[in-house]
């Protein structure tokens, strides 16, 4: 009993001293879950950016002589079906993942962002005009309308990741333009207003670092759908163009040759699903830590 | 209740507006001369005057945007350019399908969804509620297409118990049917079944605090039926029109489920159309999912108003 009041006071003192942003990050390390993510996550990155220093193999090097051999000594994790090593592929394939989920979450936000803002500030004709045309995209599925518009602006990864980043906008409009509308009715947008800031003012500097946190825990789990939805559409062939590694069209090649080499199947899949599952695990980390009502 | 339906009906004619001059500009990032892209390699001058006079590709933008909305509006969603088969035709095939596999998955997403959910709001920080939580993580991580190249493996090429892949209608043989459809229907309900496991627990965890179950409980009533009666209805009427939501996800997943089961459905249309580059395929398809889509998120709100006796007034 005397060791809870003891320990309550000094935890309340430092909890009002740090900055919020120094909190949150403490509340988030808390978490196993979200530390494992951001360790898993951090891996992977740097798995990609050494990609060649990592692994001794070439990932579009084919040989005839080792065509879909199981995992061995040598190739961990075998070989495909033009005997390319399946490791060297996986890691390189982390490039097109992680750069598919960055790109494409930040085309969302840039353009979201700022329509959402406008909408949610301004009011008025702008924001109805807007808003349906957010209900407008939000009611095509959004893989269906990635593939769509990736299948119209031709198979690239670069396309791809327009493609995705075109279809997650619609979320960070909505969520921006909620958060703006509960937001400005705050006394310190009054008083911002009241001081006579114009209004591009009060919505960049004192109206969007509020809405931060909601925009920061929605883009990370939007870069988990958005490596979903990259290897998806590799998987379709919309992606990243053979013979460049990625693992949605590993995935797809693996089903040929499922009954012969299964372990071409694993790899790929296992990774894609690690990576997603870290940025669902920091996502709904930071949404915990985050949440003012959980302090 | 007639003036939520009426206002609820208007707001949708803009809404569907967008959609069709969404899907109408698809062509319009076509790289080129649409004609040429349209018609593939061949570059048939034949189809390529079809295609100029079906899309009337001489005309402003907006009068084609017209002349396509007009077809549209009278159920004419052009033909496939591969297959000779009005797009209307294609779509009335490829839909029951479809409609098969997401009412299947949509009651396995309920079956396991729901009870998880409760159990693990009911045991809330025990093992069981760790556990459930964990199965809705995996849920919503795993790629789909992923588990579904695992689940033919096997049980199809380890087992033998199904089949990997094609369709048998439901009129045709019913048990074949069930079997060449429970892979993929399982697939496509268990990322929903996660994400209802959710929803649901955080009704219940709201539901459970609230007054009138302490006084369930204060009236002595067993555990048992404090959580069945009194809990859970409560807590499981906005899950049920949740259910309805989610159709966007089980169309989304269709796409790529469909593909890997090789069954013809609308996801499956939509792919070969990219593939054959059909546009007037996809576009049609994308516009009568979002049509659906639309349809059943207004059903949803009349459902959940209807159940809702404070917001019927």
């Amino acid at each position: 009993m005397t060791d809870a009041t003891l320990n309550a006071l000094p935890i309340a003192a430092s909890d009002e001293l740090e900055s919020p942003a120094r909190r949150a990050l403490r509340r988030l390390f808390k978490r196993k879950g979200a530390v494992a993510g951001l360790v898993v996550i951090a891996t992977f990155v740097l798995l990609a950016l050494f990609a060649p220093l990592i692994v001794p193999f070439d990932p579009i090097a084919t040989s005839w002589s080792l065509v879909r051999k199981p995992p061995s000594a040598l190739h961990w994790f075998g070989t495909d079906e033009l005997g390319r090593d399946i490791l060297a592929r996986v890691v390189y394939g982390a490039r097109a993942s992680l750069l598919a989920g960055a790109i494409s979450v930040g085309i969302a936000l840039s353009i979201g962002v700022p329509l959402g803002l406008l909408s949610g500030y301004r009011g008025g004709f702008i924001d109805a005009l807007i808003s349906r045309i957010t209900d407008a995209m939000l009611a095509c599925p959004f893989l269906i309308l990635a593939i769509a518009l990736a299948a119209f602006l031709g198979p690239s990864l670069g396309n791809a990741m327009i493609a995705i980043g075109i279809s997650a906008t619609p979320i960070f409009v909505r969520l921006t333009r909620g958060q703006v509308m509960s937001v400005k009715v705050e006394d310190y947008v009054e008083a911002a207003r009241a001081m006579g800031n114009p209004r591009w003012r009060i919505a960049l500097f004192h109206i969007l670092p509020n809405i931060m946190p909601a925009l920061l825990v929605q883009a990370t789990l939007s870069i988990a759908a958005a490596i979903i939805a990259e290897a998806a559409l590799s998987f379709l062939g919309l992606g990243q163009q053979p013979p460049a590694p990625s693992w949605g069209s590993m995935l797809n090649a693996a089903q040929r040759f499922l009954t012969n080499a299964p372990w071409m199947a694993i790899w790929p899949g296992l990774a894609i699903f690690l990576v997603v599952l870290s940025f669902n695990l920091v996502g709904d980390g930071l949404r915990d830590a985050l949440d003012p009502r959980e302090r | 209740m007639l003036n939520f339906l009426a206002r609820r009906i208007v707001q949708l004619i803009p809404t569907l507006f967008f959609v069709s001059v969404l899907i109408f500009s698809l062509q319009q990032l076509l790289p080129g001369d649409p004609a040429l892209v349209m018609a593939g390699e061949e570059r048939d001058p034949d189809v390529i005057a079809q295609i100029r006079q079906q899309y009337r590709l001489d005309q402003p933008v907006p009068v084609q945007y017209v002349y396509w909305i007009k077809g549209v509006l009278s159920g004419d969603f052009g033909e496939s350019l591969r297959n000779k088969v009005s797009v209307r035709e294609l779509i009335g095939q490829k839909l029951p399908v479809t409609m098969q596999l997401a009412s299947m998955a949509i009651v396995i997403a309920f079956l396991i969804g729901i009870p998880a959910g409760i159990i693990s709001a009911v045991k809330k920080g025990t093992a069981w509620d760790y556990g459930a939580n964990l199965f809705a993580l995996w849920g919503i991580s795993t790629p789909n297409f992923w588990l579904g190249i695992m689940l033919i493996f096997l049980f199809s090429i380890k087992l033998g118990w199904l089949p990997a892949s094609g369709y048998v209608p439901l009129t045709e043989n019913w048990r074949a049917s069930l079997s060449s459809t429970i892979m993929p229907a399982f697939v496509l309900g268990n990322a929903i079944a996660a994400i209802l496991m959710r929803h649901t627990r955080s009704a219940m965890l709201q539901v459970l605090e609230s007054d009138y179950v302490r006084t369930a409980r204060a009236k002595g009533l067993s555990e048992r039926s404090v959580i069945l009666k009194h809990a859970m209805r409560n807590a499981l009427t906005p899950i049920i029109t949740l259910g309805a939501l989610e159709l966007g996800t089980l169309l989304s997943g269709a796409v790529l489920t469909e593909q890997i089961f090789s069954i013809p459905g609308f996801g499956k249309l939509i792919v070969d159309a990219v593939f054959n580059r059909d546009y007037a395929v996809v576009q049609g398809v994308v516009l009568v999912t979002a049509t659906i889509y639309i349809t059943l998120n207004l059903i949803a709100d009349i459902a959940y108003v209807l159940v809702n006796p404070r917001l019927r007034a």
